[in-house]
Formats: structure tokens, sequence, C-alpha cells
């Protein structure tokens, strides 16, 4: 299977140049495919893919009862990203989770930025993402935002933009190491000669991470990883992270407060938790404080934290700053707290609760992507020229029943990588996210992190519950040489 | 470590000892009825009582035959102790410990199960013994893999505990089935058909060869003997239950001879019997007496370890009050 009939049809191919030659770095991954014989990438694809469905790395699809895992899809072509490229995104994410977290401790403290009114109080009040039992918290070191996963898109100029910032619970960051794991299996010599810079750090540093917000005066922490449960659709990636860590994965049934501080049950009785990663929405940790109903949660838990008797990431309420209200905003954010200029733009957003940006939006439906502020996964989405006219017309009722719920972009032409299908090359839209860790001593930017890919054709929707699937991410080192990780030594072929 | 997560590994072990077992019984069952002549569903009659599903298996099939025996205890998924369900319910549970036990161990389970699911669609059993061989072989590969990649300490004890536990059991409830259906059969005593049958009971077990052994000529009393009261035969009742106090005394901390809980008290006063029992005062009580009182021993230790381990109660107010809110 060769390169030669690819084509980038017009779009920015994360590969390929415009002319169809090979970007410099990516150039010697494509001479080492071209130069495999006949069906051996098949075949690799192949091995690569039971090697997933053996391991058990899977995700669960809600509202599909009878097949309740699937295999992330994966495809072995890598997307490689360059350094300078890198250079540029890493202050950029830093820069831009900086601002957030400076935004979400004001918002639940002094409420400078409303006062001063650089954003509209009303918007960030009525956020879907705003709890009003954080008011007043005082998360340890100032940090609310421990583990963020910004979205990255590249669009038709070359130049990436964010799309969403994920500060609750993103997730992802298992399949970026399993991947590197399978392509390091798949194509150890390539890999080799790329020099590709290491992501299997992170396991360690969320570790040292999480260990470092302990409450004050604990000397060995007890560390863990709270889980919805086996049927939550990351399931797979709270287990491994716990694994990887080696801290226990606990439900909520596995914890309770006892005077005062949270507990786990054991079968020696009860041990006591001073750090919780939880993988849980806000709304379901606490009985007492959020949703009543939840049968998850922990009642006292709050309680506890805001006793400083135990600490959580991400803190509770941090959905203020993702929201997508909120994210029109965040180039004023960063200004306001940063002083500095946003590194990575926002994509331009159109705010349905002003009147003259919804009357433009109304105006060109087909040509915007509509998004309703609290949905996220790739649900309540309208992609205008992809839409029909019935489509078009539900979205303009919606949007002028409740403008303050909508907002508005123009269709990016997201980036493409080559895919396998069957037995040739053709491009997928991508995006990027990275995942980033706040700790108390620096900020850690995973390189690379998870390129989603929508592998139906000219679609643009990447989420794994809509038909996406996954590659791996080779940011190369500025200075060649071998990559750290490499599984072996110098040598000639794949 | 977490009672949830204990009780997981417990169970997983339980429920792919179970799965072999459940092989094991057909497998040799169904060798057996290849060398008796008039066989049709009768052989297959006890090994539905074996598994103690007898009540279900009428309701879902009703009259026995081989291929609806086979059904029921390999595919059938509305038979809780069919193979597939053992092994997908090793498998659940395995899921939900992933990050406590070995990445191999899952591994081996996840495998196991998708092998049985995809026989489960394809429904063809052209060469039966290279299947109930393929899951004997899975569930001792899934043994040996947690033995060299899993810590030795609590978590790995209480798998062994939990495996031993079912093993004993299902050696008792071979012996009290497969004794009543061969003792009466005078007709056979001497003839090769004797050998035969005393030879698929030693085979369910796994236990020929090792029988051979250790008392060479096939004698149903010395069969008996090496089933129940063996110390090195490791489907042997007392050697399962030796093991399983060993492991539970590594949970607790706790000297052979002592208690601390109930857990520890069935077992030792079970075990004890064992060490000192004659295979003379078993046959005088009855054997079907002595196997049945066993067994329901066998399950209160299970019930008491779970009590003491899996559901512990907070000695405090706080459980209390959360129950009420």
């Amino acid at each position: 299977m060769r390169f030669d009939g690819y084509k980038t049809e017009g779009f920015y191919d994360e590969l390929f140049d415009s002319q169809g030659k090979a970007r410099s770095g990516a150039d010697l991954l494509i001479e080492r495919i071209n130069a495999l014989p006949g069906a051996e990438l098949q075949r690799r694809q192949k091995t690569a893919e039971s090697a997933l469905l053996n391991l058990g790395i899977t995700f669960n699809v809600y509202g599909n009862e009878s097949q309740t895992e699937k295999i992330f899809p994966f495809d072995i072509v890598p997307r490689i990203i360059q350094a300078k490229e890198w250079q540029v995104l890493e202050p950029g994410l830093k820069q831009r989770i900086k601002a957030l977290n400076c935004f979400i401790d004001d918002v639940y403290n002094d409420q400078k930025i409303l006062k001063d009114k650089i954003i509209p109080s009303d918007l960030v009040l009525s956020a879907e993402g705003f709890r009003k039992p954080c008011m007043g918290l005082k998360p340890p070191c100032g940090i609310w935002c421990h583990i963020t996963g910004t979205d990255l898109v590249r669009g038709g100029d070359g130049e990436f933009y964010v799309l969403e910032d994920n500060l609750r619970c993103p997730s992802g960051v298992s399949y970026v190491l399993e991947n590197r794991l399978l392509m390091k299996r798949t194509f150890p010599m390539v890999f080799d000669a790329c020099s590709v810079q290491p992501v299997n750090e992170y396991p360690n540093r969320l570790l040292d991470m999480l260990q470092e917000i302990a409450p004050q005066g604990v000397r060995s922490p007890t560390v863990v990883v709270w889980t919805p449960g086996i049927y939550n659709s990351a399931y797979f990636e709270h287990s491994f992270l716990a694994q990887q860590m080696g801290v226990p994965l606990v439900e909520g049934s596995d914890l309770l407060i006892h005077r005062g501080e949270v507990m786990m049950r054991t079968t020696k009785g009860l041990e006591r938790v001073d750090v919780i990663y939880r993988r849980i929405d806000d709304d379901f940790m606490d009985p007492k404080a959020f949703r009543e109903d939840s049968m998850l949660g922990v009642p006292g838990l709050m309680e506890a934290y805001s006793q400083g008797k135990v600490a959580l990431a991400n803190a509770p309420g941090t959905g203020v700053a993702d929201d997508k209200a909120v994210y029109a905003y965040v180039p004023e954010i960063i200004r306001y707290y940063l002083d500095e200029e946003p590194i990575i733009k926002n994509v331009k957003t159109f705010a349905c609760w002003r009147e003259d940006e919804c009357q433009y939006v109304l105006e060109n439906l087909d040509k915007l992507v509509v998004k309703a502020v609290n949905e996220s996964g790739g649900y309540g989405m309208l992609i205008g020229p992809h839409s029909t006219k019935e489509e078009q017309k539900e979205f303009a009722k919606r949007i002028k029943a409740s403008p303050r719920t909508y907002i508005a972009q123009p269709t990016l032409d997201l980036s493409r990588v080559p895919v396998m299908v069957e037995d040739h090359f053709e491009g997928r839209h991508v995006d990027l996210r990275p995942y980033i860790l706040y700790g108390s001593k620096d900020i850690y930017v995973m390189p690379g992190g998870l390129t989603r890919v929508a592998l139906k054709k000219g679609s643009l929707v990447v989420n794994s519950s809509q038909g996406g699937g996954s590659k791996d991410t080779w940011v190369l080192n500025a200075e060649g040489g071998p990559s750290p990780e490499s599984p072996v030594q110098k040598q000639e072929g794949l | 470590m977490l009672s949830r997560v204990a009780n997981s590994i417990y169970w997983l072990n339980r429920y792919s000892e179970r799965a072999e077992n459940v092989a094991r019984f057909i497998d040799a069952n169904y060798q057996m009825a290849l060398d008796i002549p008039e066989s049709s569903g009768s052989q297959w009659q006890p090994l539905i009582n074996t598994t103690g599903d007898h009540e279900l298996f009428e309701k879902l099939y009703g009259k026995v035959t081989r291929e609806k025996a086979i059904e029921f205890l390999v595919f059938d998924r509305n038979n809780p102790n069919s193979i597939h369900s053992c092994v997908r319910a090793a498998r659940e549970n395995a899921r939900s410990v992933r990050e406590y036990i070995s990445s191999e161990m899952w591994e081996q389970l996840n495998t196991f199960y998708l092998m049985i699911n995809s026989a489960a669609k394809e429904d063809s059993m052209d060469l039966p013994h290279q299947f109930f061989a393929d899951i004997m072989t899975a569930s001792h590969t899934f043994i040996g893999i947690t033995d060299s990649t899993m810590n030795h300490g609590e978590g790995w004890h209480f798998g062994r505990l939990g495996r031993m536990l079912e093993r004993a059991d299902k050696t008792l409830r071979i012996l009290d089935v497969k004794y009543f259906i061969l003792l009466p059969s005078v007709d056979y005593v001497g003839s090769p058909y004797d050998n035969i049958l005393w030879g698929a009971l030693l085979r369910s077990a796994s236990a020929f060869e090792m029988y051979r052994k250790r008392h060479g000529r096939i004698d149903p009393k010395k069969i008996v003997d090496f089933l129940l009261l063996d110390l090195h035969f490791p489907r042997a009742v007392h050697y399962c239950l030796d093991t399983s106090m060993s492991s539970l005394q590594h949970i607790t901390g706790g000297r052979r001879g002592t208690y601390s809980n109930k857990a520890e008290q069935g077992l030792g006063r079970l075990l004890a019997g064992f060490d000192f029992a004659s295979l003379e005062e078993i046959f005088e009580l009855g054997l079907h007496e002595y196997l049945v009182k066993t067994e329901a021993e066998i399950l209160d230790v299970g019930i008491s370890v779970r009590e003491v381990f899996f559901s512990p109660q907070v000695a405090d107010t706080a459980t209390e009050m959360r129950a009420l809110e």
C-alpha cells in the first residue's frame, strides 16, 4: 500500500503540503510506509486491532444495550506535529489554563471580573456549570483545574485554534498511552528513526501532582481514583489510570464520611482517603450539596472538602469556565488576569444573546456550526453546510426561543490526515486534545495528546460516540536524534 | 484492600474455577458415554444433578438428552452456572478490579471470554474434547498467570480462598452424584465397565493418573479416600480446605488452631474434622450424609467470609446515620 494516489483535495493535510509533497518530519514515515511490501500495512493494522480487543481497550456506548462495548477505532498512520509548532502550542496552553484557573477562583470568591464588567455577570452566574455551593471555596494552592484536556483544531489556513476547554473530567488520555504502546510494537523501526517526544511520563506526573495537593500535614497521602462504575463510558480509562499510578479505584459505595473525614471500606476496617481524583460529575458527588437523587455520591463530601480534610481533583465548579458561552470571552479573560495577548486563538464565535450577532447567525445557518452551550460530545449541534432546510428551520426556532443557550462558529476546514480505507489512503478530518496537569510547582503539558479522527468520509465530528477513531500523535524533538522511549536500537527497515 | 475489590477477586476465581469444573465434568462424561454401549440420556442426568441446577433444567428443557445437557451446561445464558455465564461473570468481576490485578490476568480472562463467546455464536461442536480441553487450559493458564504476575498478598489470598472453596465444593458434588450412580450397578462389578465408570469418576476430577500413582488398583473405597482425604492431590477436598485455611490465615494474620472471626472458626473446625477423619467413620455415618453435611459447612464458610470481609459493619454510628439519610 502506497501513498501514490493520495490527494489532499484542497484541505490542510498534516502529512502532505498542498503540492502533495511530504512535510518535513513526515517524509521518513511516508518513505517507510511506501517501502512496505503489498498488504503488510493492512496486516499490521489487523494485528493492532486484535491486540486492542484482547486487551479489552473498549468504551461503552450509551443507549445501546446489547453491544455495550466497542473498541475505540484506531488508525495506525500517525499524525505528526513539528517541534516548532509544538513550541508555540505548549506555552499557549499553559497561558490559557493559568488564566482560566484565575477566572474560576475569582468567580467563586471576589468576582472582580464581573464587577469590572469584562464579562456579563448574568451569563456567568446562569452558566450550566456554575455551582453555588462552591462560593467561597479556597482549594489548596489556589488550583481548581488540575487536569485539563483542551480541544485544538487546525484550520484551512494551517493555524491552530482552541475549539473547547474541557475543565471537568476530560477523558481520553489512556488511549494516548495505549496507542503509543501499540505503535511502538507495530512500527518499532520507523518510530526509532523519527525522534518522537515521549508521553509515558503522564501517569507519574499525575500521581506526583495528586500527592502534592494533599491536605496539609499528611505525610504519605492515600490517593484514589473515583469512578462512577464499570458501566461508565470511560471506565477503562479510570481503571487504567488507577493501575498505572498503583492507587485504589473506588466507587461511591466504597466511601463514607466518618467523623468528618473521608474513609474507604477495606477488609481491615476503615481507611482514610486524602486525595480523590474524581471522574464523576459535580452533580453526583454529594447528594447533600448537589443533586439529592444521586445514588453514586458520598453524603457529606463537600463539607469535608470545604473543611480541607480531603483534596479533590478537579475541584467542583470548574465547569463554569468551559461553558460554551464563557468560551467567547476567554481572550478577554487572558488579557484581564495575565495582561498578555492570547498565544493560541479562539475560533470566531457568534453569541446568540447579542442581538446583532444572533441576526447574523439566523441569516447564515447554512454556513455556520451552531452549538448548544450545555451539550457536549457532539450532541445538540447543527453543522450548517451538511444540514437540511428542515434542520435549519428547527434550529432557528430553538435559537429564537432561547438565545442564551446557543453560539455559532464558522465551519472550519479542519485539517486532515491520511487513514487506511480498505486498500488505499484517504484524508479524514482530525482534532487534537493535549492534556495539561496543573501542579503546585509547575504546569505539565503532555507532548501531543489525543488525535481524534472523523472516520466517516467528509464528516467533521470526531467524537467516539459518533463514529470517531483515534491516531497516535507524534511530536518531534527539535534536535532530531532517536526517540528517548524507542524500543529498538537503530536498524534499517520498519 | 477495599472490601469490594476483595469480593471481586474472590468471585472471579470462584467463577473461573466453576467453569473449569463444568468443562471437566462434561468432557469426562462425554468420553464415558462413548464407551458404554446402550448409551442414551441416562449418563447425562447425573451431570445436571452435579451442578445442582436440575430444577432449572427441567423448566427450560424437559427431558435430559446429550445435546440439551451440553447446551444447558455450556452455552445457556439463562443458566447462571453454565460455562458461558461463569466465564462472563469472572470477566465482569475482573473488569471491575482491572487496576488491582495484573494486566496479564485481565488479558487472559478477556481472551478466555472471547473464545467462549465466539464458540457460542458458532454453536457447533465438531471436536468437543478439544473445546473442553481448551477451557481447562484457559483456566489453568489463568491460575499460572495469577501466581506468577500478582503479588502474593491479601488480594491473591482472597482469590485462592475463593478458588479452593469452589473446588472443594465441586469435588464433593461429583463424588456424591457419581458414587450413587455407580454403587448399585452390581451388574458391572468385575466387568470392564466397572473400571470404565470408576475411571470416569476419577477423570471428572482430573484425578485418574494421580490416583494410579498413589493407589494403583481401581478400588471404590480408595477412590473416595483419595478424593476426600488426600493432602497432596490438588483437587482433594482435604487439600482444598487446608489451602483455604492457609490463605485465610494470611489474610487475618492468625495462627493454625486459633480464630478471630466466624470465617476462621468455621473453616478451622471443618478442617480439623478432615485432619482427623477416617474412612471407616465416614462410611459408618453414610457417605452421602457426610458429603451433604460437608457441602453445607463449606457454604457456611462462604457466607461467613462475605460477612466478615466483604460487607464489614462500621463500629460506629456513621453507617447507621448514612442508612437513615
